[in-house]
């Protein structure tokens, strides 16, 4: 039993590592949305965090919690910078600016031979393990638990919900989503070093646009009105593709196309029926059974 | 007895409409001021203009000496200033008394470090801000909705939510647009008493309101707004027999 | 030089095609469909399966052009006018766009496989004149048809958005939908209508997309579909005239670009612009002002 468990861990081992990335990617969106803004700079964040992370251990030679720290502290200083016109901007103006940053961090990268270009880095010593990637989810989750109603917690929902009037109650909204925003890009950095060190490489078109729009599919099928929907999101979402590699012959269909066929009708059947996740699929039940 | 709030020339134009006009006239501390004047005439602008929610295209807003005019809303509320909506802006998610307590944001200190380790002062003090706010939710009417989400809640109760809000961060001035609004009158009884406590607690208070008894009632001096301008300022019975006001709003309205 | 004008038209002539849809749609809704690129993607599987089938490129351009506009049709009904109550229906229509352009690219994925599929040879028919010289360079037919094309159907839809009555209903409901509805203006009908144009647009740009390079796969929207948000700030949100202004600048600009700077350098010029036009000038070229809300 104990063997056929160990067995299990060994094959889907890499599985785990990428829920606990894609968590904390879903997690960088998360963030903004707490505070109604759809920031989508999450992939260039990760990017850069992804790039340093291997820079600094193949380069610098410095030690990996290092290495962590830089991936996670380097788009956090970009985002400030960043943060204070962009956000500025409402609805999808913010998202399209955040795109736009998103796509100027890839291709600089892509133009930069230094890094190889699009080949990107290659050969990244593997120093990510299960554990460090799970202890990053749990504190990221702890202390968005903790931040949930406190005083923090209730003007990012007041910003949610109402901008305006929360800023006549003393709230500084700017600041806040400021704030957000910075958290996102170290959540996103944290994200992109961890996964450098785990995949062994890291290439600029792994953080396109379509990167960014798989982490706020997370968030929003797990759920963005509370802190373990995205977490939730990415762990079905990623386990999702390797059920249905099994149920593809089956019905006929190729595998890839089966994955988007799924992962688009799991979306939209959320946003139109569920829009605040599969995290409230329970309640929701609970409420229809009392209704009638 | 020096002015509170004191509103000079003020001016607020919209394209080429102007909304408030020059308009002069101050709010004593400790005082109830009513704000008059048919739809139109510029109230809910000037509400919006001391709260910060719009800049003044001209003339001067003071409050307690300080130029207030066209800072930034967070920035006032820190310097006093609290206000509710006429097209009331609960957060509908939330419940009533999370509603009193994003309210309280001003007069909270908590440390994040002591939330973070789970620290007893840190449960303390939110203890003590739920209680807070459950006691201020008793005091507008409502003791048995504290946990009842915003939306859920009738229009009258949602008005009476968003005074224990605003009341929430002890302001120095209480801007009430229009409170009673869709009340029932017994609920307007209710509110009529609350804002005489409050005054006389030591908060002012400037209300819109259209439910002219109301503001005969618990006003000290009324300010009547027509056209963006003030055309009469005085006790309510001065106000009342002052022609311009019969034929400007009473008249219009009887 | 002139060749280098010549290529910026052809290229900005598409842009303009996509990105008047985008920001048709955008200006009435406030929503940003990102399903805009599949619709162009998927015409244009319609159009070479059409062709295949024996049609004349002449036939198979308005079938697929219309079938995109059904399919705008049946995106509006299924994607969007179910989110039009809620309050934050700008994002929530954001992500079920993105819902709905997976699906339409995992069908298109299943049915034509990710391979490039092109127009079979001699889609369009040879003549003797197949290079013009202009300007000092040479111009393909294909190229002037499709400059052509584009430009008929940008005066065709500023004819329709300026003159008809729909088009008056349409612009009714982008500046206020209930100030539209108690004019008597049918919204339901409008927003289809919009969804119908815009959609059918971005088909034809697709196509054209399609006949002009000639290299269509299930992800040949994604790189366009960057690209017209770039062109929709560009020329102001919501700004019909600014979106083909703006097609036409970013055309030029990338060729450009290319010509001097090398091709590396082409996305990074028009997601760079993208990014400071929306920090300095939100409202674009000929955008209105971005209104705040109090």
């Amino acid at each position: 039993m104990l063997e056929q468990l160990s067995d299990l861990y060994l094959t889907y081992q890499s599985t785990l590592g990428y829920i606990g990335i894609n968590a904390l990617l879903a997690l960088s969106v998360y963030v903004s949305l707490s505070c109604g803004q759809l920031a989508l700079g999450s992939a260039g964040f990760a990017a850069l965090g992804a790039y340093a992370g291997a820079l600094a251990t193949m380069k610098a030679d410095l030690p990996f919690p290092l290495a962590l720290l830089l991936s996670a502290l380097l788009p956090a200083l970009v985002a400030v910078p960043l943060g204070l016109p962009v956000l500025r901007l409402k609805g999808v103006f913010l998202a399209i600016a955040t795109i736009g940053f998103g796509e100027v961090v890839r291709l600089g990268l892509v133009n930069w031979e230094y890094v190889n270009g699009a080949q990107g880095i290659v050969a990244i010593p593997q120093k990510a393990s299960i554990w460090m990637i799970s202890l990053a989810v749990a504190v990221t989750l702890y202390v968005l638990s903790r931040v949930r109603g406190s005083k923090w917690g209730f003007a990012l929902e007041a910003i949610r919900e109402d901008e305006p009037a929360a800023r006549t109650m003393g709230i500084p909204s700017t600041r806040y989503k400021l704030a957000m925003l910075v958290l996102g890009a170290a959540l996103a950095g944290l994200a992109g070093g961890l996964e450098a060190h785990f995949t062994f490489m890291v290439a600029p078109n792994g953080f396109g646009f379509s990167r960014v729009v798989d982490m706020l599919v997370f968030a929003v099928v797990g759920g963005a009105q509370l802190f373990w929907g995205p977490v939730v999101g990415a762990g079905f979402l990623t386990v999702l593709p390797e059920v249905l590699r099994e149920v593809a012959p089956l019905v006929g269909i190729e595998p890839g196309p089966l994955r988007m066929l799924v992962n688009g009708l799991v979306l939209l059947l959320v946003i139109l029926y569920l829009p605040a996740g599969l995290v409230s699929l329970p309640r929701r039940l609970r409420e229809r059974r009392a209704a009638p | 007895m020096s002015a509170l709030l004191s509103l000079r020339g003020v001016e607020r134009s919209f394209g080429g409409l102007r909304a408030v006009d020059g308009a002069s006239f101050e709010v004593e501390a400790g005082t109830v001021h009513g704000l008059i004047g048919p739809n139109g005439a510029g109230k809910t602008t000037l509400i919006n203009l001391v709260s910060g929610l719009l800049a003044p295209t001209g003339g001067s807003i003071h409050l307690s000496g300080r130029a207030i005019g066209g800072l930034a809303p967070p920035r006032i509320a820190a310097l006093g200033v609290a206000r509710t909506f006429q097209n009331i802006r609960l957060f509908p998610e939330l419940t009533a008394r999370d509603n009193v307590l994003v309210g309280q944001h001003l007069r909270r200190h908590p440390s994040l470090l002591a939330r973070l380790l789970l620290l007893r002062s840190a449960r303390d003090e939110a203890q003590a801000a739920r209680e807070r706010a459950a006691a201020l939710l008793a005091r507008v009417g409502l003791p048995g909705r504290v946990d009842e989400q915003a939306r859920h809640l009738s229009y009258g109760e949602q008005r009476r939510v968003e005074i224990a809000r605003a009341l929430a961060s002890q302001p120095s001035l209480l801007l009430l647009d229009e409170p009673t609004a869709g009340m029932n009158p017994v609920e307007v009884q209710g509110v009529a008493a609350l804002i005489r406590q409050v005054a006389a607690e030591g908060h002012s208070v400037l209300l819109v309101e259209h439910n002219v008894r109301l503001v005969m009632d618990v006003c000290d001096r009324i300010t009547v707004l027509n056209f963006g301008k003030v055309i009469a300022e005085g006790t309510p019975a001065a106000v009342a027999a002052d022609p311009a006001v019969i034929t400007a709003y009473l008249g219009s309205e009887r | 030089m002139g060749q280098q004008v010549i290529n910026g038209l052809f290229l900005g002539s598409i842009y303009a095609l996509f990105a008047l849809g985008y920001t048709l749609v955008f200006g009435v809704l406030d929503i940003l469909n990102l399903a805009h690129a599949a619709v162009f993607m998927v015409a244009t599987f319609v159009a070479v399966a059409l062709v295949g089938h024996g049609v004349h490129i002449l036939l198979a351009l308005p079938a697929a052009v219309l079938f995109a506009g059904l399919l705008g049709l049946v995106l509006e009904r299924v994607a969007f006018r179910p989110l039009r109550a809620r309050t934050d229906s700008n994002i929530a229509g954001l992500i079920s766009s993105l819902a709905a352009a997976t699906i339409i690219e995992a069908v298109v994925l299943e049915i034509w496989g990710p391979n490039i599929t092109r127009f079979p040879f001699g889609t369009l028919p040879e003549g003797p004149t197949n290079q013009l010289r202009l300007l000092g360079g040479t111009v393909s037919r294909l190229q002037l048809t499709i400059i052509a094309v584009a430009g008929l159907l940008v005066l065709a839809l500023t004819w329709l958005v300026q003159r008809t009555r729909l088009g008056r209903e349409v612009r009714a409901v982008a500046e206020s939908p209930r100030a539209a509805r108690v004019l008597g203006v049918d919204v339901d009908r409008a927003i289809a209508a919009a969804f119908f144009i815009s959609s059918a647009l971005g088909g034809a740009g697709g196509v054209l997309y399609g006949l002009a390079f000639n290299s269509i796969s299930p992800d040949m929207g994604r790189g366009v579909e960057l690209k017209g948000l770039a062109v929709i700030i560009l020329g102001g949100m919501g700004s019909m005239p600014g979106a083909v202004l703006a097609g036409f600048a970013l055309g030029l600009t990338e060729v450009f670009v290319v010509a001097n700077l090398g091709g590396s350098w082409r996305d990074v010029i028009s997601f760079a612009g993208l990014f400071l036009f929306l920090v300095l000038r939100p409202r674009g070229l000929l955008g209105a002002a971005v209104t705040r809300e109090a």
